[in-house]
């Protein structure tokens, strides 16, 4: 991780107004939560989402990461939120409840939840254990530009082939001949 | 504004508060009357509202009470809650955008190092409420304006965002202040008279982001969202009295702000040639000399929606895809590769 958020002394101050901030926001992430998979209602159940994504964008500028949390409303609520309900709507715009939504493969979701809660736990906890992380200035869009292009320029490029490789096969699948 | 630090969090978090309404809600006015009531009447040969008030000047405050003595309407099978909120979901947008314009050296908002970074990320928030309001009113008219909306918006949105990276690369910054100081300061080819506004060098860069911009205000011609001969008047179709007014005031806002944005960019936002741009006189007659090109900005685009006719769908999505965003990235190229040569 980045100087900033490398560990400090435990003689560090607690910042009370950003703890009880966390705990409100994440009150409002774990309900909105909740609801985007127990809403029969598919668009309701994006337009939660909207919510869980926002709150993870303000946790993100409690951490004084501006460009993470801006980035994440700017593709994940601007762009890939939108994705969903233009799908949706297009494909299957009924306004009421759609029961087979909520039930179908019900438990395979949970399965696939529980393992994501547990591989990012543990590598959470592996990486971190008992540091206590001090952020007393906010992270500058240069810090993340410099950190991108020097020390992460391999992944950085990496994933934009990915994102290509999408590209690509979304063409692919659109293509009529 | 100096005094804004040496406030709690709370006093200065109110001032900006009244300070964001105080902008987005007499810039919407002013852009009401002076292009739709008397621009397009110019145009049309005619008066416009001249009864209220001296040459129809509170012919607003009219409009405005009539609009909240209406009639709240739901239509019976409307998703009531995704209904109700669609407008101020797109009024919040054109609120957070408003926060990043600077008015003067000491006279901003917010005077963050992400700047013109921020205004693009939430301007895109907008697009969930019109989807809201498409899908919420229970009308086929309505979500098909929804749809068209989202797709024009998701469209036009990267060619706004390339040309906006020519500029950042050009000063070396996204932050608001920054990128007017940069051309504040500025000279062309050693002579600093006039500063460097970017127009000169990033006419490209100006010409697409006025074309996205109109696009994204879903004015003429690329109106296809609120085509009224085809969609009534698309996702506000099923809309009245003070939500209708609330799209109103968003769309006029929103015009206002990107309008801002596009001085800020192009035309060296508060700064006018003549005066040292450190100099604290700015802060007074840097919100006029702002508005100023506000106006003049928005003209363009008012101009611009009583003049052409719509285009039609197919033809716009060509338009952004084909022509906008391989202009914006050989801009980006070509900005870059001179960036590093000089």
């Amino acid at each position: 991780m980045s100087a900033l958020f490398a560990a400090v002394s435990t003689t560090a101050p607690i910042f009370v107004a950003q703890n009880v901030f966390f705990g409100i926001i994440a009150l409002l992430m774990i309900v909105s939560a909740l609801k985007v998979v127990t809403t029969s209602n598919v668009v309701h159940a994006a337009l939660w989402l909207v919510l869980v994504l926002a709150g993870a964008a303000a946790q993100f500028i409690l951490l004084g990461s501006e460009f993470v949390a801006v980035t994440q409303v700017l593709v994940y609520i601007g762009a890939v939120v939108v994705l969903f309900l233009f799908g949706v709507m297009l494909t299957r715009a009924s306004m009421g409840d759609d029961e087979t939504v909520a039930s179908e493969k019900r438990s395979m979701a949970a399965v696939v939840a529980a393992l994501l809660l547990a591989v990012m736990s543990i590598a959470l906890i592996d990486s971190f254990s008992d540091d206590r992380l001090v952020i007393d200035q906010p992270q500058l869009v240069t810090t993340v530009a410099d950190s991108i292009f020097s020390q992460y320029i391999v992944p950085f490029e990496a994933v934009s082939v990915l994102l290509l490789a999408a590209l690509i096969g979304a063409i692919v699948v659109a293509r009529k001949d | 504004m100096m005094i804004l630090s040496e406030l709690a969090y709370w006093e200065s978090t109110s001032l900006r508060v009244v300070g964001g309404l105080a902008a987005v809600l007499l810039m919407a006015g002013t852009l009401v009357y002076i292009h739709l009531f008397k621009l397009v009447s110019f145009m049309q040969s005619r008066l416009g509202p001249m009864e209220t008030g001296p040459y129809g000047s509170l012919q607003l405050l009219a409009e405005v009470g009539k609009f909240l003595q209406k009639e709240d309407i739901f239509p019976r099978k409307a998703d009531r809650f995704v209904f109700a909120a669609a407008p101020f979901v797109i009024l919040m947008s054109t609120f957070l955008l408003v926060v990043v314009v600077p008015g003067g050296p000491d006279a901003w908002f917010i005077d963050s190092d992400l700047g013109i970074y921020l205004a693009m990320a939430v301007s895109s928030v907008s697009v969930i409420g019109i989807l809201m309001a498409g899908w919420g009113s229970a009308n086929k008219y309505s979500l098909m304006g929804g749809l068209r909306a989202t797709g024009q918006l998701i469209a036009y949105e990267l060619p706004l965002i390339l040309a906006v990276v020519g500029v950042v690369i050009q000063a070396g910054t996204m932050n608001m202040q920054g990128i007017v100081l940069a051309q504040a300061d500025g000279s062309i080819f050693g002579w600093s008279g006039i500063g460097n506004p970017f127009l000169l060098t990033q006419a490209v860069g100006f010409f697409v982001f006025m074309i996205a911009m109109q696009a994204e205000l879903t004015q003429s011609p690329f109106d296809m969202p609120v085509a009224e001969s085809e969609l009534v008047t698309g996702y506000m179709t099923e809309y009245s009295g003070m939500r209708f007014l609330m799209f109103f005031i968003g769309e006029f806002a929103t015009a206002g702000v990107f309008s801002a944005i596009a001085a800020v960019l192009f035309l060296g936002g508060w700064y006018v040639p003549g005066i040292d741009s450190a100099s604290n006189a700015f802060n007074v007659i840097g919100p006029l000399v702002m508005l100023g090109k506000v106006v003049f900005l928005s003209f363009l685009v008012f101009w611009f929606r009583f003049t052409f006719p719509r285009f039609r769908e197919d033809q716009l999505q060509k338009l952004a895809w084909k022509f906008l965003i391989p202009i914006a990235l050989v801009n980006i190229v070509a900005t870059g590769i001179l960036k590093v040569a000089f």
